[in-house]
């Protein structure tokens, strides 16, 4: 789960992270006056949307006067903002945030992370902070300062100098620094983040380290401990169809193709994906419903996959481990009562209690098309839509 | 003699008392298995499909004899169980739950190292499928009609893949002397480098087939142990050529992100190694047919 800047600077200044002084606004009117409480004659404004790459993309604008604000704001509120992490569709700004401009010295970059090779936290730095730190990274990797952390001991004070140290940070600032490095590794550890990051980590014109920038992500399957914040979430920053999905425990990406997909398993799911593009289709989503499935969530994932206006035909995909094929079955066959589909679905069912699954579908009489294996089932919903399209009416999956 | 499990394993369940644990140690039983007992803080005493219940996995031990175990807890306790059962004397952890907190899993690894390696117990999982020697037994949830035994040697991520790969093989009569899953989480017991190294050691696995996807370095890691010490014909498959980037928030990950995680570099990777890639997830059990034959 991601969370807006000034929730992860709030979070961050907990564990004594230094961060300006800001504050939120749900208007411009209210930007203003927050801006006049703040005090000072520089202030910036930033749209808050779950994303990166703002600055480039028209969503922080410096201001000067209470008026530029206003304007800036009524620019930014309501409007989607598209930035190269927000996909075309982008994400809409319905709150901003109010920030006292600070004199720049320099700018470092700070990112934490869940390594997978080393499966350990891992601390990646920049002495070049700012926008085009993927740039550099891929041109001079070993301009990246690197450092993992030991999960039993945390992160070390030696460390954190010699992170400070390859920066070039000037000495009398390095304490400054192991205080900020030990108070996000604090934060990524207690709060179960997956990525904490600074861009930039800047170093004020009067020696102050401060985060001027700060993005957090955090595990969702840890948020059962973190209610504090699970109540972070803001849901106008996501796919609705993608939320909506996870709110029912199924796993949900939306695709540009017509054959919906129902599967069990990523890989599976993936896979069914693969195989669907080799029989000339194209997917138009990705949906995994899980272990142990029951009847009313394969209903629900039917309802998901629908709500797609694109979808042509159905496939469902499923090799029953932990999951039973007789469950899937009448998640199926109750799915298709209550929608009256007037599309094709094609249904492949292999693994535990499959003969069960496989009488399930015959007794009840509807038009599925029933499928052995991996490739035949998605030869069958691609040879089904076409059809339906051929025929320019469309056909009941008879 | 197969890896990891074998007929003469002695198994217990942890959280045995659970719908789904019920179901599957019934399963598991059936299938040959030799379950010994199951775990449940405060239910000791109780019986579950015949085996005898026991409050901790020490007790378990001591009374059964048990070397091997079966995590169906659920997330919030799931790494306690494992820590558990690595302290209690165990030597092979499959754990099924899937939704462990990352953090968890980085606890437990790192607690498994105050073993020394001939006493450290195996973990594969979490959230996986399990582990299976066809024709001795099942140690997961994965269906077992589906596999028969013989020599392919499976490791994967995705469970129902790997359900697909044995399906696929047994289609052609071609059996599996035993099928890994390894998870699909980002941080678990253990990769396909440790498996193929047991897999290379195993005197009943002829040829070896690999289930990988996209994301993550263990593919990549795996083709550089294959190109180096491997003797036995890979064959692999990896899901999600058609998959679409994934959105994530910030630069970090794409700063620690090596090349070879997308499915099309994997599969460069992997076939530069001398692996031989399965085109799509339909001819998994065709092309491990094929390399059998020339082998």
């Amino acid at each position: 789960m991601d969370i807006h800047e000034y929730q992860a600077k709030e979070l961050l200044s907990n564990f004594g992270v230094d961060v300006p002084s800001g504050a939120l606004a749900y208007s411009p009117e209210q930007a203003a006056y927050r801006a006049r409480e703040l005090g000072g004659d520089k202030w910036i404004v930033k749209a808050q949307v779950h994303a990166g790459g703002r600055g480039k993309a028209g969503g922080v604008k410096l201001c000067n006067t209470e008026h530029e604000i206003y304007e800036a704001c009524d620019d930014l509120f309501g409007r989607k903002l598209v930035t190269h992490q927000t996909g075309p569709e982008g994400k809409g700004i319905y709150r901003v945030y109010v920030e006292s401009a600070v004199p720049i010295d320099r700018e470092i970059y700070l990112g934490f992370v869940l390594d997978r090779s080393s499966q350990r936290v891992m601390i990646v730095a920049s002495s070049e902070g700012g926008m085009e730190i993927e740039e550099i990274s891929a041109e001079r990797p070993d301009s990246i300062v690197r450092s993992i952390v030991e999960p039993a001991v945390g992160l070390q004070e030696f460390q954190a100098r010699e992170i400070a140290f390859k920066l070039g940070l000037e000495p009398k600032l390095v304490q400054h620094m192991v205080r900020t490095l030990q108070g996000c590794y604090a934060a990524f550890s207690d709060l179960d983040a997956t990525m904490v990051e600074i861009n930039p980590l800047v170093i004020t014109g009067d020696d102050r380290v401060l985060a001027l920038d700060a993005k957090m992500s955090f595990d969702d399957n840890a948020l059962f401990r973190h209610p504090q914040i699970a109540e972070l979430r803001d849901k106008s920053q996501e796919d609705p169809r993608e939320s909506r999905a996870a709110d029912r425990g199924l796993s949900y990406v939306g695709l540009d193709g017509n054959i919906g997909c129902i599967v069990n398993g990523a890989g599976l799911a993936m896979a069914t994906m693969d195989t669907i593009k080799l029989a000339g289709g194209e997917p138009a989503n990705f949906l995994d419903i899980g272990g142990g499935a029951s009847p009313e969530r394969v209903a629900k994932a039917f309802r998901l996959v629908l709500s797609d206006d694109n979808v042509q035909a159905i496939l469902v995909n499923i090799f029953a481990g932990i999951n039973r094929c007789d469950w899937v079955a009448e998640g199926v066959v109750q799915a298709l009562k209550e929608l009256e589909l007037d599309i094709p679905v094609v249904v492949r069912l292999a693994g535990t209690n499959v003969e069960e699954g496989q009488k399930i579908l015959a007794k009840s009489g509807l038009p599925i098309i029933r499928a052995t294996t991996l490739m035949e089932a998605a030869e069958r919903a691609v040879g089904a839509w076409k059809n339906d399209l051929t025929q320019g009416t469309k056909m009941r999956a008879v | 003699m197969s890896i990891l499990l074998d007929r003469d394993s002695r198994v217990i369940v942890q959280g045995i008392t659970g719908r789904m644990a019920r179901f599957h140690t019934k399963d598991m039983l059936n299938y040959g298995t030799n379950v010994v007992g199951g775990v449940v803080p405060g239910k000791g005493g109780e019986t579950v499909e015949g085996v005898p219940v026991f409050d901790t996995v020490k007790q378990a031990v001591e009374a059964t004899g048990a070397d091997a175990s079966l995590v169906f807890v659920p997330p919030p306790f799931a790494a306690d169980s494992i820590m558990e059962a690595a302290d209690a004397g165990i030597r092979y952890c499959v754990c099924i739950t899937d939704g462990i907190p990352a953090q968890d899993m980085i606890r437990v690894k790192r607690y498994m190292y105050r073993y020394p390696k001939e006493k450290r117990m195996v973990l594969t999982g979490p959230n996986c499928a399990g582990t299976i020697s066809p024709g001795k037994a099942l140690l997961g949830i994965m269906p077992g009609h589906i596999y028969l035994p013989g020599h392919v040697g499976i490791i994967g991520r995705s469970g129902t893949l790997g359900y697909e790969a044995a399906a696929q093989l047994k289609e052609r009569g071609i059996g599996v002397s035993t099928s890994v899953g390894i998870g699909g989480d980002p941080i678990n017991g253990s990769s396909f480098k440790d498996i193929l190294q047991r897999f290379e050691e195993d005197e009943d696995t002829h040829v070896i087939a690999m289930i990988g996807e996209i994301g993550g370095p263990q593919e990549a890691e795996a083709a550089e142990y294959i190109r180096d010490h491997i003797t036995k014909p890979v064959v692999a498959y990896v899901a999600g050529l058609t998959a679409p980037k994934g959105r994530t928030m910030g630069h970090a990950g794409a700063i620690i992100s090596a090349f070879g995680e997308s499915a099309s570099e994997k599969v460069e990777i992997l076939s530069a190694a001398g692996v031989t890639v399965a085109e799509n997830p339909a001819v998994i059990g065709e092309t491990i047919a094929r390399v059998m034959e020339a082998a």
